[in-house]
């Protein structure tokens, strides 16, 4: 009696888990089914593929300059991460090994600031870099999010488990702090280092609401921008939209399952 | 004598190597806010603006589209966080048996979802919405419905696509967070309850929940203030219709500062109820964690 409960127990787990795979792959699929149609096949629902990718592909590229767009975003997002990492591991590093009380609440401060809500601080973000004259500049996009309470989080926490013997050891050599940091931590850490990467790439590669405020003119414009103006025109050419869609969701996938266990390390590896 | 110049020297560096966050962090997080609070105290238009004492605040609770605003968010809130959280659990609970078959599938599927951009996942939802669209195709050949939903033309079921697409778009990486916990108690606990005959309903409520209850509080503060900003799906599905039905309180601040005649005060004072609001629900949400711990 208990094993035929038990059976119909697992019965409904698979089923349970096979419909929430359905239902989170089923629109990657609708994606990647997308590209192929016409605009009007897509809007009633079309789930075979068709014909109309190479015009799609064309048509998207008549009307968008892609190879600039697709440069804007993969400099936004490299230039960003290479800052963020090297500003805010920095300052991880500091905080978890040259302790003080007055850094300590220092650092109690920058973690209140992490509930502060973008949406509060974009106004007067603004207002700024109107009077900086730095609107529709990449600078104003970067600025903002080089110091980030989060990776400089995520770096102390990691910090705790790196061994000090080889900072004592350094110093007996006769290295100097910053030689420390960027000969024996830097490579020592390569794996913390890589899945923050990660973290910080996908942020700044699907950044939305703070480009489309600064960024003005299209040839400064990035790809997430593009998508969402594509998309929002009164009668949307999804064929185009799709085939968008598709570019700027690549690259994180294919992170993704370049690197699927330093990707999940990453997002929990904050909390532990 | 020679350690205090090595501590010295340590608590130079300490600053040397904080100072380039603390210098970006003042000007672009902390002058901002402290700006926020001023000028939410300022009234009118463009860069043209004079104290106004509690005009903004008074025009808040006179403000339909703005109490709209809250209410929306508040309906996101209290729907969608705890539906989230409680499917994230039962897939993590589900997906931690080591004998499931076709586990490694299962959780890259769910958590699948996590890659797309915000924006790219949005716009996949609003073509699959269309009202004759592929979700309405399928609902009525599966007989879920007899007539196509005009998903996006009606408030209700607006709000519903909103909440369906946030829900696809994070339980799994809820789900990771649970996951990695559950993976973190110790097994013989489990052991101990399996011979003392506690059935596993009974094993997920009495101990599982419990030792994860730091990482479902975590979540759900992280959830609160993701919600409370939700901007970019609104955005891109509904723009915040229809009739404002889906708008939110960070789309009202962009649509006040940008899309309308600026009137920068009062988008600052809707901007500190997001803070507020932030601050309350985190605060409440540590006191429910730390009352039922007692």
């Amino acid at each position: 009696m208990s094993r035929v409960f038990a059976q119909a127990r697992s019965g409904l787990v698979y089923a349970g888990l096979s419909l929430a795979a359905f239902v989170s792959i089923f629109p990657f699929f609708w994606m990647l089914v997308g590209t192929t149609n016409t605009a009007p096949d897509i809007i009633k629902g079309k789930i075979t593929f068709g014909s109309a990718l190479f015009d799609n592909i064309t048509n998207l590229f008549a009307q968008v300059d892609m190879v600039q767009v697709f440069w804007n975003s993969t400099f936004l997002a490299i230039v960003g991460t290479v800052l963020t990492l090297a500003i805010s591991s920095l300052a991880g590093y500091a905080f978890e090994m040259f302790p003080s009380k007055t850094r300590e609440r220092v650092f109690a401060v920058l973690l209140l600031t992490l509930s502060i809500p973008f949406a509060a601080i974009m106004v007067p973000l603004f207002v700024m870099m109107a009077k900086l004259t730095l609107i529709n500049t990449f600078t104003a996009i970067l600025l903002p999010s080089i110091a980030s309470v989060f990776i400089i989080f995520y770096f102390r926490q990691a910090t705790k488990a790196f061994p000090h013997e080889l900072r004592d050891a350094a110093k007996i050599d006769g290295l100097k702090e910053w030689q420390i940091f960027l000969y024996i931590y830097l490579p020592v850490m390569r794996s913390t280092y890589a899945a923050a990467i990660i973290i910080v790439f996908m942020a700044n590669w699907n950044n939305y609401l703070w480009p489309l405020i600064v960024l003005q003119t299209n040839e400064n414009k990035t790809l997430t921008l593009v998508v969402s103006s594509l998309a929002s025109s009164y009668y949307p050419d999804y064929g185009v939209v799709m085939v968008a869609t598709v570019l700027a969701t690549l690259p994180t996938i294919i992170v993704f399952f370049l690197l699927q266990r330093r990707f999940v390390e990453g997002l929990t590896g904050s909390v532990k | 004598m020679a350690k205090s110049r090595i501590g010295r020297a340590e608590q130079r560096n300490g600053w040397l190597f904080i100072a380039p966050t603390l210098v970006l962090l003042g000007l672009f997080m902390v002058y901002p806010i402290v700006w926020s609070l001023w000028m939410s105290f300022q009234t009118g238009r463009g860069m043209n603006h004079s104290f106004g004492g509690f005009t903004n605040i008074i025009r808040l609770t006179q403000d339909p589209v703005f109490l709209r605003a809250l209410t929306n968010t508040g309906i996101f809130l209290v729907v969608q966080v705890p539906i989230m959280i409680v499917l994230a659990l039962l897939f993590a609970a589900a997906l931690n048996n080591p004998k499931l078959r076709f586990r490694g599938f299962f959780r890259t599927a769910i958590f699948l979802p996590c890659v797309t951009s915000l924006v790219a996942y949005s716009i996949l939802f609003k073509s699959m919405f269309a009202s004759d669209g592929v979700i309405n195709d399928l609902a009525i050949m599966l007989h879920l419905m007899d007539a196509p939903i005009s998903w996006l033309g009606d408030p209700f079921w607006a709000r519903t696509v909103i909440i369906l697409a946030i829900t696809w778009r994070w339980t799994g990486y809820n789900m990771i967070f649970y996951l990695a916990a559950i993976q973190n108690i110790d097994k013989s606990i489990y052991e101990a309850a399996r011979i003392d005959g506690v059935p596993a309903w009974a094993r997920f409520r009495y101990i599982t929940l419990p030792m994860l209850k730091p990482v479902i509080l975590f979540t759900t503060v992280i959830s609160t203030i993701g919600t409370l900003q939700l901007f970019d799906e609104v955005n891109n599905i509904t723009t915040g219709g229809p009739s404002d039905s889906t708008l939110t309180l960070s789309l009202y601040i962009y649509n006040l500062t940008f899309k309308f005649m600026p009137s920068l005060g009062y988008a600052a004072t809707v901007s500190y109820v997001i803070v507020i609001l932030v601050a309350v629900l985190s605060f409440l949400q540590f006191l429910v964690a730390k009352d039922r711990k007692a």
